[in-house]
């Protein structure tokens, strides 16, 4: 490797594609008969990537235009029929949206409760149970189901899931009745926002594993084998180690779980027999989220009309709400900035 | 790298369901969506047979002499309907490619009003602005609709022990339907049907859970003809009565036919043999749910009024005492001008609409999609209002 090479790779791009460049090495000089051509190539992947790097906020700062651009004619517009009685009406959009984010929060913190302990229990399990054969077939069955499309999940829940789970919901209701979330008169079909957590939750699985997985093999040796040396039994050595490494990986792990969840559309529009919010989570017709009341209404709504507008005005506020999430995640994480998986 | 490799995953995922979500439709065409490329491409060559062709007037072109790229669009409730008619009329034409976008009724009719399309569909009638702003688009006498898809909307009765339709007036149906009578064997129900041996099993309601043009016509049969329904017409469902609810005509039919006792409304092409029909009462009659009975309320209703001289579009009579009508009807109109600005699009108006209204095309459309085809009478009055299309 020739010394001004490296140099010059190393001064436009970051070591990862460095090493890149290094390991093509062959092609590079088989080309570059000078260092003329080699550095025209370089010059030209980092153009490239600059241009990727900035495309993406383009489209990210078109997204968010498009948004608030749109979403303003449901704050502010003409009393109905009226031309010219334009006027804001916050209080009215509140009303519309509220109950809509609740349900959201409400599915997605259901998703997230059933799945971060199975997925972080599943993923000690790959690194540090099993036999390293069956690690590897567990893991990929895992990554498996991040592949299924949401809407064999949606009509896996819809037609099986559902029906399974009335029993359960009757006797909630009828033993926990007292407990508001348990109240009111229990859905004959499941079709409940408790049911769209449950089929949430088997979708941000993978993804909560993946991220824990990874983390946890990432654990110092050295500080296992200390562990294990002063007499801890595994499951010590696990909480003595490995969770505290893990820390930050554990949540970032669950915060892209949670920006899944509380994005996922198709599988809630099946499960879900929406309706207005309530505080039962096993009553028929109740609750909404942002992303199926969209779907549900957003063909037939008419361009320019206010409740087309109000339907792209709740789109910002779950873009808000996502671009929150994702922040959140960033900054936890970068309080464990050496052990993550994210960075 | 393991996390961004998630993330496309994750983005994939959330593109085909935002496609699937597109695919979804109204009123349950679900997966005939494919049929367009079809009926595009069939398009061409065939063009001999259109000598056959020709429906009751002689003055208007026939299909054979139609050639060129036509556009159309709006509602997707008569979107099976229409694929078929367009797929038969390219074949009869001299070369003509239709093509027919369901992208919902306003969309269509601003479309339609742009000069996008030269004829749209829509489930409701132009209102006053927009039929203005058509005096502009289609010369002085503006634009016409066609009363060309008339779909029963049928009420879907899934009960165990109960295999008869149920008869049922309106005051019983809005009840239902708002939640207070919440058993079979209600007296309110059973007074209707002395000869039915009612089960007290619980009535699910399910109804749409998307925006629907079935939604918006049955609330407003239900808001015209029952006392006991509190809403105003409209394609969502009040928050106050909702009950179990899924997407799409699919979704509340593969709900309904699954839970005993469930009771919903639909397209009556899409009912199947999992349940009984409710007969609703009018004027003292129990009238089953029947492609006459669905044409006759159209011919008991009343002009809308307002529009073009040759206009069509009905205020269809929710609440008439007629009897041997149905009134729970949805119509999706077809909106074409009365001027257009070339020979070509007029004479290609006026050949398409009347094969819409032929005999042939209403039959097919009822084969295809369970509509009612149009009655002898309204085929008479469109054909006489196509022919006032002409070019400016």
């Amino acid at each position: 490797m020739s010394s001004d090479e490296s140099q010059s790779s190393g001064q436009t791009l970051q070591t990862r594609s460095g090493r890149r460049t290094r390991s093509s090495e062959a092609t590079g000089n088989s080309l570059a008969s000078g260092d003329r051509a080699g550095a025209g190539l370089d010059r030209g992947f980092a153009g490239l990537a600059r241009f990727a790097g900035i495309g993406i906020l383009i489209i990210l700062a078109f997204v968010a235009f498009f948004l608030v651009y749109n979403s303003w004619g449901a704050i502010y517009h003409d009393q109905d029929g009226q031309a010219d009685s334009a006027s804001f009406h916050i209080g009215e959009f509140i009303s519309h949206a509220w109950p809509l984010v609740i349900g959201t929060l409400i599915v997605s913190v259901i998703a997230l409760l059933i799945a971060a302990p199975v997925a972080i229990g599943v993923a000690l399990y790959i690194s540090h149970y099993a036999p390293p054969r069956a690690s590897r077939s567990i893991g990929y069955v895992i990554d498996l189901l991040a592949a299924i499309p949401s809407v064999v999940y949606g009509a896996w829940g819809m037609t099986f899931l559902a029906p399974q789970l009335v029993p359960l919901y009757n006797w909630l209701n009828e033993y926990l009745g007292w407990i508001p979330i348990f109240g009111g008169s229990p859905s004959p079909t499941g079709r409940t926002i408790i049911t769209a957590g449950v089929v949430l939750s088997v979708m941000v699985l993978p993804i909560i594993t993946s991220v824990c997985r990874e983390i946890f093999i990432q654990t110092p040796k050295l500080h296992e084998e200390a562990a294990l040396a002063l007499g801890a039994t595994r499951w010590e050595m696990i909480t003595m180690t490995v969770l505290p490494f893990a820390r930050g990986g554990i949540i970032s792990g669950i915060m892209l779980g949670l920006g899944r969840a509380l994005g996922e559309t198709m599988a809630v529009v099946l499960v879900l027999s929406s309706g207005p919010i309530a505080w039962s989570i096993i009553q028929s017709g109740r609750h909404d989220t942002i992303p199926s009341n969209i779907a549900s209404n957003f063909p037939e709504s008419r361009e320019g009309s206010v409740h087309w507008h109000e339907l792209i005005a709740i789109g910002l506020v779950l873009f808000v709400i996502t671009l929150l999430v994702n922040m959140l995640a960033r900054w936890i994480v970068s309080r464990h900035k050496e052990f993550s998986g994210a960075n | 790298m393991k996390v961004a490799s998630f993330g496309r995953a994750a983005a994939i995922l959330s593109v085909a369901s935002l496609a699937l979500v597109a695919c979804g439709g109204d009123n349950g065409n679900d997966g005939e969506d494919t049929t367009t490329d079809e009926a595009t491409t069939e398009a061409t060559d065939n063009g001999t047979e259109g000598g056959a062709e020709e429906e009751a007037s002689g003055d208007l072109p026939s299909a054979a002499d139609i050639s060129g790229n036509f556009y159309g669009g709006g509602a997707s409730s008569h979107e099976t309907a229409m694929l078929e008619w367009i797929s038969e009329f390219e074949g009869q034409s001299g070369g003509a490619a239709v093509e027919y976008a369901s992208v919902g009724s306003g969309n269509g009719r601003s479309g339609f009003l742009s000069g996008e399309y030269q004829f749209a569909g829509s489930d409701a009638a132009m209102d006053e602005g927009e039929y203005e702003d058509s005096t502009n688009q289609c010369g002085p006498d503006g634009a016409f609709h066609l009363p060309t898809y008339i779909a029963p909307i049928g009420v879907a009765i899934n009960l165990e022990g109960v295999d008869e339709n149920v008869n049922l007036d309106a005051d019983t149906l809005g009840s239902i339907f708002s939640g207070e009578i919440t058993s079979w064997d209600d007296e309110a129900i059973a007074e209707h049907n002395p000869d039915l041996d009612l089960p007290s099993t619980n009535i699910t309601v399910v109804h749409r859970q998307d925006t629907s043009g079935t939604t918006e016509n049955f609330t407003e049969y239900l808001a015209a003809a029952s006392s006991t329904w509190e809403w105003d017409a409209d394609g969502e469902w009040p928050s106050e009565a909702t009950a179990e609810s899924a997407e799409g005509t699919g979704g509340v039919i593969g709900l309904a036919s699954e839970i005993d006792g469930a009771i919903t409304y639909a397209d009556a092409g899409r009912i199947d043999d999992n349940f009984v029909t409710v007969n609703v009462e009018v004027g003292g009659d129990y009238t089953e749910i029947s492609s006459e009975a669905a044409a006759a309320v159209v011919s008991a209703s009343e002009p809308a009024g307002g529009g073009a001289p040759n206009d069509m579009a009905f205020e269809i009579a929710r609440d008439t005492e007629e009897a041997g009508t149905y009134p729970i009807i949805q119509i999706a109109y077809t909106i074409w001008c009365n001027e257009y600005p070339s020979q070509d699009d007029a004479d290609f108006a006026q050949a398409f609409a009347a094969y819409i209204v032929s005999e042939e095309a209403q039959q097919l459309a009822a084969d295809v999609a369970g509509s009612a085809p149009i009655s002898e009478e309204l085929r008479e009055e469109a054909l006489e209002a196509i022919g006032q299309i002409s070019a400016g």
